[in-house]
């Protein structure tokens, strides 16, 4: 049972999220929140320890606390406000590898928890229509967040063959939407025009927020589960999701989808990286057999109810779209007045 | 309108006064547009005719004559025009849109409601807004105005219409379409008005349009009106000859207007004095135009206000006679114009704004009347239509599902199927046979012979099994990863519900109680030559068999007879194929030939045969790992679909019959 809970990651809004749900455990005794700038929401009840997962300071913490569960919520999906690439890689994997070292190192620590995520199945063609746990990608991912989670994973891996007596929990994560979370894919269908693969429409899974945090917390405080996918039931598709967003779309050739990619990346608008960017092309489906059936995690909001309530909260692309309606509409109305007198003088 | 702009300092001055007239348009719109509505009436009413669209119009030119003839001073109320209008047409707005097409007053009442905040969205989009927000008068009148107003309440003039009010509004509704043709001119003007209002009453060559562009609009931006707006004025003009009619009423002003027209127009044009006889409708017209254009186009009509305002502006423009025509019939004209704005501005909003019921009305009515024309029955074609938007409305709200494969039922039933379905009825005529052997509830693997180029021949048997078979099953079919890289195809194959050939979705799918289609010939099949026709390629590595027996389904053979004839494979072109990644590059009898026209398959006639299911659940799912018995299967499948197609073949009278 976890008493001394450690958070990497706690500034950043999931492990915030996390922290603050899991103090309403009572069972909790201690909750350190690790991360490298204080965290500008509450993170409930946990004490914030300011310390880089990349220095092995983290290893003292660890020890002078007594910390028996560590959880893993410092892998960066979204680099933008973190300093760009180079900073997410570095934190992603030296800090997975100095957190890891530590823990090996530490006499307390017997549960680790690590939020990954699905990117390690990658995204082509040749993808089954859903991947279990125990499959492995066509093709593994080579850049950016994708090829990171692989790393971190690999990681763990060796982490648990070299210290078997640590319970290991791992939850690869569909990409989670959120009335106020800010993710690659809420960034992309907030944009004013999305842009998406021309003659693709790629179906894939969304899990809300609150079920990835619950699914967390049930995987510090429940039992040892190993790996375990977790996703919202059902699929949505990238043109599914526009409209539900009420954004036009612009088609663009996959081919040049890089280019456009780095266009959006520079200005700002969306954080996509080329392995996010063939999951809109061919899209992911992750068999959650496991999450219900080991796990015992059933979650709240299916994927489409997930990004329905994104949607919900989403602004309209275009401040006066509602004015330009009322317009089209009313040159509509116009038109057919017009058409309607004509109707009446051919036919009296 | 830069003349509206130029308008406003002068009109500022008079204000007082315009805005009395304006003023009580604003404040109570509803007293406004009633009385505007009532002075319509008795003008349009006699006219009572009932056309929809000309209804609005009629309205506004029923005011507007009396405008003019009691009023015709009334121009000068120029800066107070456009707020009344503004206020005057949202009022109107609802009244005049409660009546649409109906000439039945009692209709008109009851639509109202429903009506109102469409009209208040007419008279936004009708631009209102704009032109309320451009006159620069605007923030001072409603003060003035009301001042005014109460002042012309005292005259009488504005009382008088007042009472009018819910009579107005019938007639309004039932005579409309003779306001549009009283309005003749004035309604033609109006027209123009909306969008340039000043200058298209000059085009128009009639009285209006001298009066009020004279003033403002023919320094700043004179010209433009005879573009378009000025046709279709005349148009209108020459074209009915009931707004002719309407125009009679008007003289009995005209002289009014005439005179302060005369003066500004002296000012600014030479045209005008040829146009005296008009004067009076012009002082209609430029009494809308002021409403609409604000300041600039007030100047003409409105003997008074128009006056003050053009000496300030246009200092050589009628002044005398401006100031003395405002002084006696100030108050009055003023009302008047306020009556005349309210309607048009009804006229106008409800012309541009007819319900929704209206317009999806009309769209039945016109579907229908094609329908009939063309000799379909109106209520299939019309049912077809309404299916078909409602689809549109699904797709466009995302309101639809995909499973876990991305089949999405609701495109492959209104999509896909369709259009494949006059290839399968039409074109290659295909005849279906042993559709029982195709189980009507859980999961079966269904295995044919694949030819043809293209997979033509698998979307046949999906249109086969979904159309007759009784429980109209989806084949989910397997294909080759190649299908699912390729843009558009692959999307399609999804949607339709295709899937990786694999065994994890095999399996997933059967286990799952659907029925599954395979080829396993693969791109051996598709794309062999001609000459091998019918002959069987290897059936894969029998990983169907696996998958078949892990699941523990029947396996339903099916043998297709004509595919292979619609691209016959005459050579390859290797090279070809290499750079385009493509497995093949086919040379057809017309394929490269006549270029895209050699996509279109040859006709033949197709057999497709569903054979007796081949039971696998008695061996169990251990037995997929038994290499002997997958193979054992393997062949029996094909051996079965080969003979099959062998006594089809003998049973085809002749290829294209």
């Amino acid at each position: 049972m976890a008493n001394v809970v450690l958070v990497t990651g706690v500034s950043r809004y999931l492990g915030g999220l996390y922290a603050r749900r899991l103090s309403h455990d009572p069972s909790i005794e201690r909750i350190l929140g690790v991360d490298v700038v204080p965290p500008r929401h509450s993170i409930g009840r946990a004490e914030f320890v300011r310390a880089d997962i990349r220095n092995p300071m983290i290893g003292r913490i660890m020890s002078q606390a007594g910390v028996d569960t560590v959880v893993h919520m410092n892998v960066i999906a979204t680099p933008k406000d973190m300093g760009g690439r180079v900073t997410q890689k570095e934190i992603n994997v030296i800090g997975t590898m100095q957190l890891l070292a530590a823990c090996q190192k530490s006499e307390s620590v017997s549960r680790l928890v690590v939020k990954s995520s699905a990117a390690v199945y990658g995204s082509s063609p040749k993808d089954p229509a859903m991947f279990s746990e125990d499959m492995s990608p066509k093709s593994l991912p080579r850049t950016g967040f994708g090829k990171d989670s692989v790393e971190v994973e690999g990681y763990v891996r060796g982490f648990s063959r070299r210290r078997p007596d640590v319970e290991i929990t791992m939850l690869r994560l569909a990409n989670v939407v959120g009335p106020t979370i800010h993710t690659s894919i809420t960034d992309y269908f907030s944009l004013p025009i999305v842009p998406i693969p021309l003659g693709f429409d790629a179906r894939f899974q969304l899990v809300h927020e609150d079920d990835a945090i619950a699914a967390m917390i049930l995987a510090t405080t429940g039992p040892a589960v190993g790996i375990v996918n977790v996703a919202g039931d059902g699929f949505v598709t990238v043109t599914q999701c526009t409209a539900l967003a009420r954004r036009p779309v612009f088609p663009v050739p996959l081919s040049s989808g890089s280019l456009l990619g780095a266009i959006v990346k520079r200005s700002g608008l969306a954080d996509f990286s080329a392995d996010q960017l063939t999951l809109l092309a061919f899209g992911r489906g992750l068999d959650t057999t496991r999450m219900r059936t080991v796990l015992g995690f059933e979650p709240k909001f299916t994927s489409r109810s997930a990004f329905e309530d994104f949607a919900r909260h989403l602004r309209p692309a275009v401040p006066g779209v509602d004015g330009v309606g009322d317009v089209v509409s009313d040159a509509a109305g116009g038109t057919a007045a017009a058409i309607a007198r004509v109707f009446d003088r051919i036919q009296p | 309108m830069s003349d509206e702009t130029t308008a406003a300092p002068g009109a500022a001055q008079p204000a007082p006064v315009p805005q009395t007239s304006s003023e009580p348009t604003g404040s109570a719109t509803s007293s406004v547009s009633t009385s505007a509505s009532g002075s319509a009436s008795k003008t349009a009413t006699p006219k009572a005719t009932k056309k929809k669209s000309a209804r609005p119009d009629g309205a506004k030119k029923g005011t507007s004559p009396k405008k003019a003839s009691g009023v015709k001073g009334a121009g000068p109320k120029k800066a107070a025009a456009p707020k009344r209008e503004a206020a005057a047409s949202t009022a109107v707005s609802a009244d005049v849109t409660a009546a649409p097409r109906g000439a039945a007053p009692a209709k008109k009442p009851a639509a109202r409601p429903a009506r109102g905040a469409f009209a208040a969205g007419a008279a936004r989009a009708s631009g209102e807004r704009r032109r309320r927000s451009g006159t620069p008068l605007v923030p001072s009148e409603p003060v003035e105005v009301s001042a005014a107003r109460r002042i012309a309440m005292l005259e009488g003039a504005p009382v008088v219409d007042a009472p009018a009010v819910p009579v107005a509004a019938e007639t309004t509704g039932s005579t409309r379409s003779e306001v549009t043709t009283a309005v003749g001119d004035p309604s033609a003007e109006s027209s123009s008005s909306e969008s340039s209002s000043g200058s298209s009453p000059e085009s128009s060559s009639s009285g209006l349009s001298s009066a009020s562009q004279s003033a403002d609009e023919a320094a700043p931006a004179p010209r433009r009106r005879p573009t378009r707006a000025s046709m279709r004025a005349r148009r209108t003009a020459e074209g009915e000859p009931t707004r002719l009619r309407a125009v009679p009423s008007v003289p009995d002003d005209a002289p009014a207007a005439d005179s302060a027209t005369a003066a500004s127009a002296r000012a600014t044009r030479p045209a005008r004095p040829t146009r005296p006889p008009r004067s009076a409708i012009g002082g209609d017209r430029a009494a809308r135009h002021t409403a609409r254009g604000a300041g600039a186009s007030t100047t003409p009509g409105d003997g008074i206000l128009g006056d003050i305002l053009t000496d300030a502006d246009a200092s050589p423009a009628g002044e005398a006679g401006g100031w003395e025509h405002s002084l006696t019939s100030g108050l009055q004209s003023r009302a008047e114009r306020l009556v005349g704005a309210v309607l048009e501005a009804a006229e106008f909003s409800s012309e541009a704004r007819p319900g929704p019921a209206e317009l999806v009305d009309l769209a039945v009515n016109v579907l229908r009347a094609a329908a009939t024309s063309a000799g379909l029955p109106a209520e299939e074609v019309e049912r077809q239509v309404a299916d078909a938007l409602a689809y549109l409305r699904r797709r466009l709200t995302g309101d639809y599902v995909v499973d876990e494969f991305g089949f999405d039922e609701d495109y492959t039933v209104n999509v896909h199927l369709p259009l494949l379905r006059p290839f399968y009825q039409k074109w290659f005529r295909v005849e279906v046979r042993g559709i029982e052997n195709i189980p009507s509830v859980g999961g079966a693997l269904v295995v044919g012979n694949h030819s043809g180029t293209i997979a033509m021949d698998s979307l046949m048997t999906q249109v086969a099994v979904y159309d007759e078979h009784p429980e109209h099953r989806h084949l989910r079919m397997l294909g080759a990863d190649l299908v699912f890289q390729m843009p558009f195809v692959g999307t399609m194959a999804r949607r339709s519900g295709s899937t990786l050939a694999a065994n994890t979705d095999a399996e997933r799918l059967l286990r799952g109680g659907e029925l599954v289609g395979v080829w396993p010939e693969g791109f051996k099949g598709v794309g062999k030559p001609f000459s091998e026709r019918y002959k069987l390629q290897r059936f894969g590595r029998g990983g169907f068999v696996s998958a078949a027996l892990r699941a523990g389904v029947p396996i339903v053979p099916v043998s297709i007879v004509g595919a292979e004839e619609i691209y016959p494979i005459l050579g390859n072109m290797p090279t070809v194929a290499r750079l385009l990644g493509l497995p093949y590059a086919p040379i057809t009898p017309t394929f490269p030939l006549l270029g895209p026209l050699g996509m279109v398959p040859l006709p033949s006639k197709w057999l497709i045969e569903f054979g007796p299911p081949i039971d696998t659940s008695g061996f169990g799912p251990e037995a997929a790992d038994d290499p002997m018995l997958v193979f054992d299967l393997t062949d029996q499948v094909r051996e079965t679909i080969q003979q099959t197609l062998y006594s089809l073949l003998m049973q085809r009278k002749s290829v294209f019959l």
